[in-house]
């Protein structure tokens, strides 16, 4: 029998034990990484809510594609069979080069890197919000997705994934400003890293010398130190080099090639390493040349 | 008496429409206004039915919150210290806020998800992901504006279920 006129009033004691217990869940996220398992069971839970909303979007996509006329569709055949062929010229000259490459690596001995296994995600929910860097993708732990895995697109890299859960996972990308990378530039070989400004055109590229050959338009590649991501993905060109005199690194721009927040879809990289990867070779076509 | 499954599943429901409110993908020019959905239910159940709905209930939307929107929280538990505070508030003074003009209510709640908003961005400051402000005072705005008719809506819905 519920109470006619006394309501319970909340005690500030369990506020109290509300917001100790909220600020212990944040500083053990934030500090100790400790709550992986928490998050991916949470993930699940909501894993279906973000199937349902997304399934209209997807609806319209398919819809879309339906009713295209059959003008467009040629059209668009077309296209993609000149792409197609032009990518295939390239990936003939790719493909000698990499068993040139391979055979000269086994000559000195070093180790051999060969092609990478992808996977296509797509990104769940809001697309296109890249200011906070970072989107939930549709394939998890179930997919084989692991922490710290590289993502790219077509045209360069986009970032990694910083949570995985069975059926979803949590990407940062380059341009958050948590976010470090190792790279070289492409022309000369200097090296630097390229940190993310919470702005989704612009990354800084630390660490290079004032008296680094740096000019505007040099493409930057990942330079694979740090063993996360693999060697020779385009991360962006540079935009803007300013040299002041009495600091000793040069302050270096760089705008991003992946079409960062304009990607429906990704590609999830397995970088890899040792002989286990070589069946993944066939997919080195997506090497951006 | 006992309240029979379906009429309690009403809640649930409210505040599962609400995640997937909050999960649905914008254009990229509206994401800054989606308004705070699960705070607003939150807040009406807090208000309507302060015995059903506390601060407990809000810690766990808060959670699920954190793992749904990426974009907006940096930490697990930041939208689940907020929420439970905003129900903590809305629970003790539910008497005061029952009897407000809607208008006025709206007014007050805007002001209470600003609160809720400023949280957030002091948290995400915190662990070095500075957010743009107008991606916290533009929800707290569409929530204030569009709380009249999520009200008119919640106690059709509380009505029907003959829930009080």
């Amino acid at each position: 029998m519920k109470s006619l006129f006394i309501h319970p009033s909340p005690s500030l004691a369990r506020l109290l034990s509300l917001i100790v217990g909220a600020l212990l869940i944040m500083v053990m996220d934030h500090q100790y990484r400790q709550l992986e398992t928490l998050r991916a069971v949470l993930s699940v839970a909501v894993y279906p809510l973000q199937v349902i909303v997304n399934a209209p979007v997807q609806a319209v996509h398919s819809l879309m594609s339906s009713v295209a006329t059959r003008q467009a569709l040629e059209d668009e055949n077309e296209k993609l069979r000149v792409q197609n062929l032009l990518l295939k010229s390239r990936l003939q000259k790719f493909s000698a080069l990499e068993s040139e490459n391979k055979h000269l690596r086994e000559l000195l001995d070093s180790s051999v890197h060969l092609g990478e296994k992808v996977l296509v995600a797509d990104v769940l929910g809001a697309q296109g919000d890249v200011e906070a860097a970072q989107m939930t993708l549709n394939k998890g732990s179930q997919h084989g997705v692991y922490l710290g895995q590289p993502l790219v697109d077509a045209e360069g890299v986009m970032g990694q994934v910083i949570h995985v859960a069975p059926f979803t996972s949590v990407a940062m990308l380059i341009t958050h400003p948590n976010h470090a990378l190792p790279v070289q530039f492409n022309r000369t070989g200097v090296r630097a890293i390229a940190v993310g400004t919470g702005n989704d055109a612009v990354l800084e590229l630390n660490y290079v010398p004032v008296t680094a050959d740096v000019r505007v338009g040099d493409l930057i590649t990942t330079s694979g130190l740090g063993g996360r991501f693999p060697a020779g993905y385009p991360v962006g060109e540079v935009t803007k080099v300013s040299r002041e005199s009495g600091s000793p690194f040069a302050k270096i721009s760089a705008a991003p090639s992946a079409r960062l927040g304009r990607s429906q879809q990704v590609l999830l990289v397995w970088p890899a390493s040792g002989p286990a990867a070589v069946a993944g070779l066939s997919e080195s076509l997506f090497y951006a040349p | 008496m006992a309240i029979p499954a379906w009429r309690g599943g009403v809640i649930a429901a409210s505040f599962v429409v609400a995640l997937m409110l909050t999960a649905m993908p914008l254009p990229t020019w509206g994401v800054a206004w989606r308004p705070a959905w699960v705070a607003m239910v939150l807040i009406y159940w807090a208000m309507a039915l302060p015995d059903r709905v506390g601060m407990f209930t809000g810690f766990v939307l808060g959670l699920l919150v954190d793992v749904i929107e990426v974009n907006q929280s940096a930490v697990l538990g930041q939208h689940a210290l907020g929420l439970g505070i905003i129900t903590y508030l809305v629970v003790s003074h539910h008497r005061r806020l029952r009897v407000f003009p809607l208008g006025q209510q709206a007014v007050v709640i805007g002001g209470l998800l600003l609160g809720y908003m400023a949280l957030n961005g002091a948290i995400l400051m915190a662990v070095g992901q500075p957010p743009n402000p107008w991606r916290l005072i533009l929800p707290a705005l569409t929530s204030a504006l569009l709380w009249p008719w999520l009200f008119i809506i919640l106690r059709d819905l509380r009505r029907r279920a003959r829930l009080s």
